[in-house]
C-alpha cells in the first residue's frame, strides 16, 4: 500500500502583505483550499470580488475522502468554467443497485429523463478535484497562499482582523468578511470554542481503496448481508484509474488498529471480489458522525462545508453540500460588500436548512444500514424481505438517499406564489436543467439574477437591468419542465433557485421580487 | 385532519383477533417477532398516512406505560 505522498504539491511565496506595518485589507479572507473554498474563491473572482484563499498545506493530499460529485456541483463547476476536466477524468454514473446476499433486491436510476447536460454524478477522486479548481483558481490569477496558517482572529467594527503564521513567521491581515471553509476538524471553529452539535454512530466503517481491472458495471452496487462479509453491508463504487471504492461495515466493537492492517484486509476483499488480483491502495477507518454548528454566521466569520456541518457518507451530502454553501454565499457576498443588507442571515437560514436535510437523510441511512438493536434490524431486515415482494417495501430500504440540492422552503427571498401553478419548481427550488435552443439552460444563465421568459409577441420590453433568457415554441421540454404558459417567467436567483414566477411579467412585479430577493 | 379511529371498526372483532393469533402459531418468539415486524410495515403503507401513523406509535407506546 502506497503511503500517504501528495498528489500536488504547491510552492510557498512570501507575499508582500506579509512585510506591511499595518494589515493589508481585503474584502474576503477565504480559510482553506478544498473544494469549499476554492469554488468559493473562483466564484467571488468571477464577481469581481478581490479574496485571498489561505491554505495551512502546501500540498494536495492523497487518500480517500469524498468521492461522488452530483449534477448539482457539476453545474456550479460548470459556471465556474472547471467541470470540463472534472467531466472528462471523471466516471460518469446514473444506475445504482441494492442487492441483499446473493441476489439483486431492485435497481434505480437517478436522471430517469433526458435533457440535461450533466450526469446525475461522477465518481472523481477528490485530489483530482481540487486539482482542477486549483488549476482553474491559478488561471484566474486567484491569490493563493500555501502554508498560511491561521493563528488567531479579532473581530472589529468593519470585519475581523487575522492572525496568520507562515515560514517567513506571522503576519496580519484584515477582512470584512472571514469565510471559514476549513474542514470537519475546522481550526476556527476550535479557535471559537464553538459547539459542533450532533450524534456519533456506534457502527465503524472501513473504508479501502483498490486498485484492479474488474468486469464490474459502472454502477453503485450496495450489499445488506453480502455473501462475502456476512451480516453485515458493504458499498462499491467504481473511480477513475481504475481504482474501486469499498465500504465495509465493521461492527461497533471491531479493533481499529487490528482492521485497518492490510494482512486483515485483503482476505475480506479476496473473498468479496473471489480472486487476489488487486492493489491496495488506501484503507481508513471511519466512525460516522451528524453534527452541525448551530449558526453559521458569527459576525464577520462564516462557515461553509464541513466546518459547518458534517454527514455520514451515505448519500454523498458531504462535499456536494459545501459546494452548494459556497455556491449560496458567493453572490450573497459580493452583494453584501456592494451595499444590500439582510444576505447573509439568509445564507445562515437557507443552508441551515440544507444542512438539517443532509443530516435527516443521512441519519436515515446509517440508521438503516447499521441497526442500533436487534428489533431495529428485525425492522431493517423485514423491509428488505418485503422489497423481494412489494413496490412498498423497495421504497422503505435505504442504502442512501442520494444528494439533490435543498429546495428554501421558508427562505425570506422568495416571492410565494400569487396564483396557482400547474407544475414546475415553485419559489425556492433549484430549478431543472432542461434544452435550450442549441445548448442548455444551465449555460444560458451566468452568474447573475436572470428572467427566464416565454415572452408573448406584444412583451416587447425587458426589465431593467434584468438579463432575459428567451423561451421559444421549440424549448419543448423546458416549457413543459417550467409550465411555462405564454407569457409567464420565471425569476432566477445566480444560484439558480427560484426567487419568483409570473403567469405575466410587469415590470413592477419583477422588480418587486428582484429587491425582495436581494439583487444589490 | 384524520385522526386515528379508535372506534371497533371489525364487524367481527374476534375473527381478526384470531387471525393474528394464528399468523403466529407454529412459529418461534423470534420468528414471530420477525413476522410482526414486516405486519407493521405492511400496515403501515397501508395506512399511508405519517400523522396517523405517529398517532398509532403513540397509541402503542401508552399500553407500555400503562403495563408497568
Amino acid at each position: 500500500m502506497k503511503t500517504a505522498e501528495p498528489f500536488a504539491r504547491f510552492a510557498y511565496h512570501r507575499h508582500a502583505d506579509q512585510a506591511r506595518a499595518t494589515p493589508a485589507s481585503y474584502p474576503v479572507v477565504i480559510i482553506g483550499a478544498g473544494p469549499v473554498g476554492l469554488t468559493l474563491a473562483i466564484d467571488l473572482k468571477l464577481r469581481g470580488i478581490e479574496c485571498v484563499l489561505l491554505d495551512d498545506q502546501d500540498r494536495i493530499g492523497e487518500g480517500s475522502r469524498a468521492i461522488c460529485f452530483a449534477k448539482r456541483t457539476l453545474e456550479i463547476w460548470d459556471r465556474l468554467g472547471c467541470a470540463a476536466p472534472m467531466l472528462e477524468k471523471g466516471v460518469r454514473w446514473n444506475i445504482g443497485k441494492v442487492f441483499q446476499g446473493e441476489d439483486q433486491l431492485y435497481q434505480f436510476d437517478l436522471l430517469p429523463e433526458a435533457g440535461h447536460k450533466m450526469p446525475a454524478f461522477i465518481n472523481l477522486q477528490q485530489y483530482y478535484a481540487e486539482k482542477f479548481l486549483v488549476d482553474r483558481a491559478q488561471a484566474l490569477g486567484i491569490d493563493l497562499r500555501w502554508l498560511n496558517r491561521v493563528s488567531g482572529i479579532r473581530h472589529h467594527q468593519d470585519g475581523a482582523e487575522l492572525t496568520i503564521e507562515t515560514p517567513d513567521g506571522p503576519y496580519r491581515l484584515d477582512a470584512r468578511f472571514v469565510i471559514a471553509c476549513d474542514g470537519v476538524r475546522s481550526p476556527m471553529r476550535a479557535m471559537l470554542g464553538l459547539e459542533f452539535i450532533g450524534e456519533e454512530f456506534e457502527d465503524q466503517f472501513l473504508i479501502a481503496d483498490v486498485r484492479m481491472t474488474a468486469p464490474f458495471p459502472v454502477e453503485r452496487w450496495f450489499w445488506f448481508d453480502p455473501p462475502f462479509h456476512g451480516g453485515q453491508s458493504c458499498l462499491l463504487h467504481k473511480q477513475p484509474d481504475d481504482i474501486w471504492r469499498i465500504d465495509l461495515q465493521l461492527s461497533p466493537e471491531a479493533d481499529t488498529e487490528h482492521e485497518r492492517q492490510p494482512g486483515v484486509v485483503r482476505p475480506r476483499i479476496e473473498r468479496m471480489l473471489g480472486h487476489a488480483d488487486f492493489e491496495l491502495e488506501w484503507i481508513s477507518i471511519y466512525r460516522f458522525q451528524c453534527r452541525r454548528l448551530e449558526r453559521f454566521v458569527h459576525d464577520a466569520l462564516i462557515f461553509a462545508g464541513d466546518a459547518a456541518h458534517q454527514v455520514s457518507p451515505f448519500g454523498a451530502r458531504g462535499a456536494n453540500s459545501g459546494v452548494q454553501d459556497a455556491d449560496n454565499l458567493g453572490w450573497k457576498l459580493a452583494a453584501t460588500l456592494r451595499g444590500r443588507a439582510g444576505l447573509i442571515a439568509s445564507y445562515d437560514q437557507e443552508r441551515s436548512e440544507a444542512a438539517d436535510e443532509n443530516i435527516l437523510n443521512s441519519t436515515r441511512a446509517t440508521d438503516f444500514i447499521a441497526p442500533r438493536h436487534r428489533t431495529e434490524a428485525r425492522f431493517r431486515n423485514a423491509a428488505l424481505a418485503l422489497a423481494r415482494l412489494t413496490e412498498f417495501g423497495r421504497r422503505f430500504v435505504n442504502s442512501g438517499r442520494l444528494s439533490l440540492p435543498t429546495v428554501y422552503q421558508d427562505s425570506p427571498l422568495s416571492t410565494p406564489d400569487e396564483q396557482p401553478w400547474a407544475a414546475g419548481p415553485s419559489p425556492g427550488t433549484p430549478i431543472p436543467d432542461a434544452p435550450l435552443g442549441d445548448g442548455y439552460l444551465s449555460e444560458g444563465l451566468r452568474h447573475d439574477f436572470a428572467l427566464l421568459w416565454r415572452r408573448n409577441v406584444s412583451d416587447t420590453d425587458g426589465i431593467d437591468g434584468l438579463p432575459v433568457i428567451d423561451v421559444h415554441e421549440k424549448d419543448r421540454i423546458l416549457i413543459e419542465r417550467f409550465a411555462l404558459t405564454p407569457g409567464a417567467a420565471y425569476l432566477i436567483r445566480p444560484d439558480r433557485h427560484v426567487a419568483a414566477r409570473f403567469h405575466q411579467v410587469t415590470q413592477d412585479v419583477v422588480a418587486a421580487a428582484l429587491a425582495k430577493a436581494g439583487a444589490a | 385532519m384524520t385522526a386515528l379511529d379508535t372506534s371497533a371498526r371489525f364487524v367481527d372483532p374476534d375473527a381478526a383477533y384470531r387471525a393474528i393469533i394464528e399468523a403466529q402459531r407454529g412459529l418461534t418468539e423470534s420468528q414471530g417477532a420477525d413476522l410482526n415486524a414486516a405486519l407493521v410495515l405492511i400496515l403501515a403503507n397501508q395506512l399511508g398516512d405519517i400523522a396517523l401513523l405517529r398517532e398509532a406509535l403513540a397509541l402503542a407506546r401508552a399500553t407500555l406505560e400503562r403495563a408497568k
